[in-house]
């Protein structure tokens, strides 16, 4: 049916309309619990966390620092092992894979946005966003075409061979989404993706996010501690102690895209097409 | 990720930091052109006295008087003060050695000549007519003096070009008369010029006449210091050698247990022993700028460290990206492997625009040698390997998680 998004192919740019996301399962953590060694004392950072997640969630991960939130991105984004239960990731249990098993899945199947962008320096922003392709084998032509393509739809066509010191807050971040995207991962992982943006830099970047969401059905889940910027996901997920606290859908779903119209725009040479 | 790919982003990551790359590839560049400098010398001087030793001819022998037990090593070329090789020695060895085809003493005489208002001090050397053939030294206009002349110790001489040019400047020099100790001499011949030897002395300073006449007129006492023998061929010197050896002991009345009081050494085994002192040369010329290249090598272990430190936030967002362990180690690795040999290849252009430099500079001879570039290559190669291992694998070693949270 035309609401289906085989994640693993590429997909038009724009196809409107699918709203609905259907009940295939995305993330599947089953009593996943981890423990750190620190010296003689034991931490429990994790205390069996269980969830699902669908494809085409837009979820937002809540929590004090030392609830457990970082844990369980690390673990959803496999740089972490847990220490027992199961993680099933798009149909295949990753919970015990080796260090470059690991690797594998994460440039296949993941895309990082990290709080700090986290972009190689003195690197135009194509070849970062052509980097994760790299490492997946694609042909130069094609990395080319699909960096450009990925630059296109966070909106930074003309800023290919700006390097990161060259580009704002705001677009450095879009080229980390960019870049998270550019492998058609089955997940995109946004680490507290605004906490180094002011507002409406923030509300950009979360209307590039809810448009991915909306229009390729792209999986996302974001970890902020900031209750507004929570209410662009269509879920919230609240840790507590290393538990799951609460887990409900968000009533009153913000709109990046129509609070962008109200906001005064700001108009600096960067900022020209929205 | 395939081999190109890795190359390309070691490449990308060198240039983004040029002077660093610049600075670190500098030790290996000095180490590698160094290396190729010196040994370049090293073979040089060795060719150089192998082509000096096949000119004067390889069935040549030395027989001198007296003999020297230094360090183990006989030289009997040394003044002993023993008046033990005669004149009769020498016509014994030509009549009596079937080996040996020509003979002559070489007795020096420093002197000062004198030619009109024009004067020069050097050796005249006393020879016998068969000089030039043993010596394998032509004469360039007129003629060598004669076996008459040295029966009869005829005031002839034969000079070389040094002294053609400074006592006559130009002018025709045979038939004019030089002054050796107030004793007009008649030049009869200039001998072909030869230049200089290896040393850099001018082996065209130089004056011959009978060594009869030498001995009575200049010297006046008829010792002999050095003899040349020529072998009638290569095969033969060491029966030369030999034979000459039994011929002189007898004829010196030495028993069995007393040690020869002359030296017998052929061309031979100085050409070998000339190698051997070049071989050695090399070597340790060779040693002593491969140690720059250790340095260089050392300098490259120590920028990858400060690199993988530095570049640690970097390591971590490769690997969360998807890099496997093994293509950051590659990375790593290879970055160094750039370096060092990109370093190599400057190094080995440098080496030899060095190595044809210096004669035009120093006037050493120098020979380029294709093993010292291909060992420098691999050398080089094996610097960066071997000191690219250590951070590579440092770098491969980062937990994503940790590397991220690096600043």
């Amino acid at each position: 049916m035309s609401t289906t998004f085989a994640v693993e192919t590429h997909e038009p740019a724009v196809v409107l309309g699918t709203s609905a996301p259907e009940a295939r399962p995305v993330i599947q953590l089953d009593h996943i619990h981890k423990t750190y060694t620190m010296g003689d004392v034991e931490v429990h950072a994790l205390r069996g966390v269980s969830l699902t997640i669908n494809e085409g969630e837009f979820v937002a991960i809540m929590g004090a620092s030392g609830s457990g939130k970082s844990t369980t991105m690390n673990i959803i984004g496999c740089l972490d092992r847990p220490t027992r239960g199961t993680y099933i990731l798009d149909g295949e249990d990753v919970s015990q894979m080796s260090k470059d098993e690991r690797a594998d899945i994460r440039c296949k199947k993941i895309g990082f946005v990290f709080q700090g962008f986290n972009l190689l320096s003195r690197t135009s922003a194509l070849e970062n966003v052509e980097l994760p392709m790299l490492y997946l084998g694609v042909d130069a032509a094609a990395r080319h075409e699909r960096a450009i393509e990925a630059l296109n739809a966070v909106g930074l066509q003309g800023r290919e061979q700006n390097h990161p010191n060259q580009l704002s807050g705001g677009q450095q971040q879009r080229v980390a989404v960019a870049r998270s995207l550019v492998n058609h991962p089955a997940l995109i992982l946004a680490d507290e993706p605004t906490g180094n943006l002011d507002s409406r830099t923030s509300v950009e970047v979360m209307e590039i996010f809810q448009r991915l969401n909306r229009e390729r059905g792209i999986t996302l889940v974001l970890v902020t501690h900031e209750p507004d910027i929570a209410e662009y996901a269509d879920r919230v997920i609240v840790f507590k102690d290393g538990k799951i606290k609460s887990d409900h859908p968000v009533e009153h779903r913000r709109s990046a895209a129509e609070e962008l119209k109200n906001l005064p725009v700001i108009e600096d040479e960067d900022e020209e097409d929205e | 990720m395939n081999l190109l790919m890795i190359i390309r982003v070691a490449f990308r990551a060198l240039v983004r930091n040029k002077m660093r790359a610049a600075l670190t590839m500098l030790g290996i560049i000095i180490g590698v052109s160094a290396v190729i400098a010196m040994v370049s010398i090293g073979q040089g001087a060795s060719a150089s006295v192998q082509a000096q030793i096949e000119s004067i001819g390889t069935n040549l022998l030395f027989v001198s008087a007296g003999a020297q037990n230094v360090g183990g090593v006989r030289s009997g070329t040394g003044d002993t003060g023993n008046q033990n090789l005669t004149v009769d020695d020498l016509e014994a060895i030509k009549r009596e050695v079937p080996s040996v085809s020509m003979v002559t003493p070489s007795v020096n005489a420093r002197s000062q000549l004198v030619a009109g208002n024009m004067n020069w001090n050097t050796n005249v050397t006393g020879v016998s007519e068969q000089y030039p053939d043993i010596r394998k030294w032509p004469v360039a206009t007129g003629s060598f003096f004669t076996d008459a002349d040295v029966r009869t110790a005829a005031r002839v001489i034969v000079i070389g070009k040094t002294l053609a040019d400074n006592l006559y400047a130009g002018a025709d020099p045979i038939g004019q008369d030089i002054r050796v100790m107030n004793l007009p001499f008649r030049v009869v011949g200039v001998l072909a010029a030869k230049g200089q030897d290896q040393q850099g002395r001018d082996q065209d300073d130089v004056a011959f006449a009978p060594y009869t006449t030498v001995q009575k007129k200049i010297l006046g006492r008829d010792r002999i210091q050095i003899a040349y023998v020529s072998a009638i061929s290569q095969d033969a010197t060491y029966t030369a050698q030999s034979q000459i050896t039994d011929l002189l002991r007898q004829r010196h009345k030495l028993t069995a247990n007393e040690p020869d009081d002359f030296t017998v050494r052929n061309m031979t085994d100085i050409a070998e022993a000339a190698n051997e002192t070049s071989k050695t040369m090399t070597i340790l010329l060779a040693c002593i700028a491969g140690v720059s290249l250790l340095v260089g090598g050392i300098g490259i272990m120590n920028i990858m460290l400060v690199s993988v430190t530095e570049r640690t936030r970097e390591i971590g967002i490769r690997m969360a990206i998807g890099a496997r362990s093994s293509a950051v180690r590659s990375q790593f690795l290879i970055e160094s492997i750039v370096l060092s040999l990109t370093g190599g290849a400057i190094g080995i252009v440098l080496g030899v625009a060095l190595s044809l430099a210096i004669p035009a500079f120093l006037g050493w001879p120098t020979l380029v040698s294709m093993m010292a570039i291909v060992g420098s290559v691999l050398f080089s190669a094996a610097v960066g390997i071997f000191f690219g291992y250590y951070p590579a694998r440092k770098a491969a070693s980062l937990d994503p998680i940790e590397a991220l949270r690096y600043e």
